[in-house]
């Protein structure tokens, strides 16, 4: 279990608190600035909180050695950067920079099973420059699961993401989830949240104002009053698209 | 060790000894009809030759690892300030009149020492801050190098007598002719502990080609990466610098000659880098000692930036047509 206790960071989250379940697909949403990436930072142990705790297993994340923390969860940055032309094998590599002192095998048997699970396996020569960008994010994302993390945690992964490419690596994401990890993602696709996570928190101005399965969280009139948006759901069970109104009435 | 590292250590197994052979007189090793050619060979050549793979080794393994941490291929040792200052010591000891015996490495390495204290003193603060770690940190060492140039110049300006001014200007243009084993004890100890501590930097460095928030997501802890840089940069390039003056255009050309043999991850470019830093550096020397100059030897600094800085502008050229 990874769940926040009352959390609070100035100007940006006022104490929120909630439990997250391993082998759930979670989903943040909120309009921009409502504090998404600042809580996914904190349940990373990346940002420290001004009160409250992020607890793993029942014990506070801050007191775990910086290793061992990495070596549970699993983050992708909002904007993720690759300063050399790597190749992608080597790129997913970096994931077992928590493991150091692994066997060999072993360190080759998780990258091999990241590369296979993100179907990058004939791509794993590739330098990243030659990638295309869902290759890329692919990629990105097997590097986070090279490392064989409890919690995958990541930050708009979809963002620059066309239909089949976001639709391939949601349903990725959801193996993940099948395995047993906790995938905590921040989307601003809610159709996309609707229709692929088990469970939603929607943040507005740092407080989270509804957390439940995406039917219950995601409901016209919270869409109404967090974003300010008239939207009604079409379609049915896992295949809804939102619809809005039109600026041209 | 990887098969480019065996190559490079083969090569430079090969180079130094051959690099013995050539200079003002040759010696042919087989025949030698020099007078004091063991004396040559043992006093002047050999420690003259160790200490061009020492200062090479030290800049190409800076070089790499500042490449590395600034995630830059412009980037270059002399960037946290670290080279500068112990240049301004050694410039401070000439202008005092101190510069026998040990008191120019002596005051060159405290110069050193005084960067890396005054780096220290800025390290660990805001590593941790999203975007404030490497930016703030290299800024700092950005204005230390421009401080300690401008002191530089000063003292330049102040010399005491003509000779100080021309011994100043010589110094810093760069040179290992004329050291003895002195200077190589001074240097080597120091340069192979820095380069020991660049390795322990190498796995931190490699993570952060994935920026700095997901460094720290894999474990890295950006306070004792800064030390680790401060004290591996420190301790290669200021004793280098102590023994030699300033030898520019290796740490920054190296890495680039070395990264595209490599898998291009910033702890696979540091051993590779130190060798063929070493190499470089022992060519080059060689090529000084040989090339006729009717007013003495070509200083080695001089050397390398004639011969760097065009080859580097090629190799700029060519990669831009490489990404058109």
């Amino acid at each position: 279990m990874l769940s926040a206790d009352r959390l609070s960071l100035r100007h940006r989250l006022s104490g929120i608190t909630a439990a997250l379940r391993p082998g759930e697909v979670t989903a943040i949403c909120g309009p921009n600035g409502a504090g998404k990436s600042s809580l996914l930072a904190c349940l990373a142990g990346l940002i420290e909180p001004d009160a409250g705790a992020v607890m793993l297993g029942g014990a506070p994340l801050s007191a775990l050695p910086p290793g061992e923390r990495a070596r549970a969860i699993g983050y992708l940055p909002q904007t993720p950067e690759i300063a050399w032309d790597l190749g992608v094998e080597v790129l997913v590599s970096l994931g077992r920079i928590p493991w150091r002192g692994a066997p060999a095998g072993e360190e080759q048997a998780a990258i091999e099973e990241a590369l296979a699970a993100m179907d990058l396996a004939e791509l794993r020569h590739r330098p990243v420059s030659r990638l295309s960008g869902g290759e890329r994010a692919r990629a990105l994302m097997a590097r986070v699961l090279a490392t064989r993390p409890r919690w995958l945690l990541a930050d708009e992964p979809l963002a620059n993401l066309d239909l089949s490419h976001a639709a391939a690596l949601l349903a990725r994401l959801r193996e993940q989830a099948a395995l047993g990890r906790g995938v905590v993602l921040v989307l601003h696709d809610l159709a996309a949240a609707m229709n692929h996570a088990d469970r939603v928190l929607v943040l507005d101005r740092g407080a989270v104002v509804a957390d439940g399965a995406p039917g219950e969280a995601l409901t016209e009139a919270v869409i109404g009053e967090v974003w300010g948006v008239k939207a009604t759901w079409l379609g049915e069970g896992g295949g809804y698209a939102l619809a809005t109104p039109s600026s041209r009435a | 060790m990887t098969r480019l590292s065996l190559t490079l250590l083969l090569a430079l197994l090969v180079a130094l000894p051959l690099s013995l052979l050539a200079g003002r007189v040759w010696i042919d090793p087989l025949h030698p009809a020099v007078p004091h050619a063991a004396t040559i060979l043992a006093e002047l050549r050999l420690p003259r030759a160790v200490l061009a793979v020492a200062i090479g080794a030290g800049l190409g393994g800076a070089g790499a690892a500042m490449q590395g941490y600034l995630r830059n291929p412009l980037a270059d040792p002399g960037l946290f300030g670290i080279a500068p200052a112990a240049a301004l010591g050694a410039v401070l000891s000439f202008a005092f009149g101190f510069s026998g015996g040990f008191a120019l490495p002596a005051f060159a390495l405290l110069g050193a020492g005084g960067a890396m204290a005054l780096l220290g003193l800025v390290a660990g603060r805001g590593a941790a801050a999203p975007g404030g770690g490497v930016a703030l940190f290299t800024l700092a060492g950005m204005m230390l190098a421009s401080l300690a140039g401008a002191l530089m110049s000063l003292a330049i300006s102040l010399a005491p007598t003509p000779f100080a001014l021309t011994e100043i200007v010589t110094w810093l243009m760069g040179s290992v002719a004329d050291r003895s084993w002195r200077e190589v004890w001074l240097c080597l100890p120091p340069t192979l502990a820095g380069l020991g501590v660049l390795a322990l930097a190498g796995r931190s460095l490699d993570a952060l080609t994935l920026g700095e928030t997901a460094a720290r997501s894999l474990g890295v802890d950006p306070a004792r990466l800064q030390w680790l840089m401060i004290a591996g940069v420190g301790l290669t390039v200021g004793a280098g610098v102590a023994v030699a003056g300033i030898i520019g255009f290796v740490g920054l050309m190296v890495p680039h000659l070395v990264r595209p043999l490599t898998d291009r991850r910033p702890a696979s470019l540091l051993l590779p880098s130190a060798l063929a830093g070493a190499l470089l550096v022992l060519v080059a020397d060689c090529l000084c000692r040989v090339l006729p100059l009717s007013s003495g030897e070509l200083r080695l600094g001089i050397a390398l930036s004639l011969v760097g800085a065009p080859f580097f502008l090629h190799l700029l050229l060519r990669m831009r047509q490489g990404l058109a």
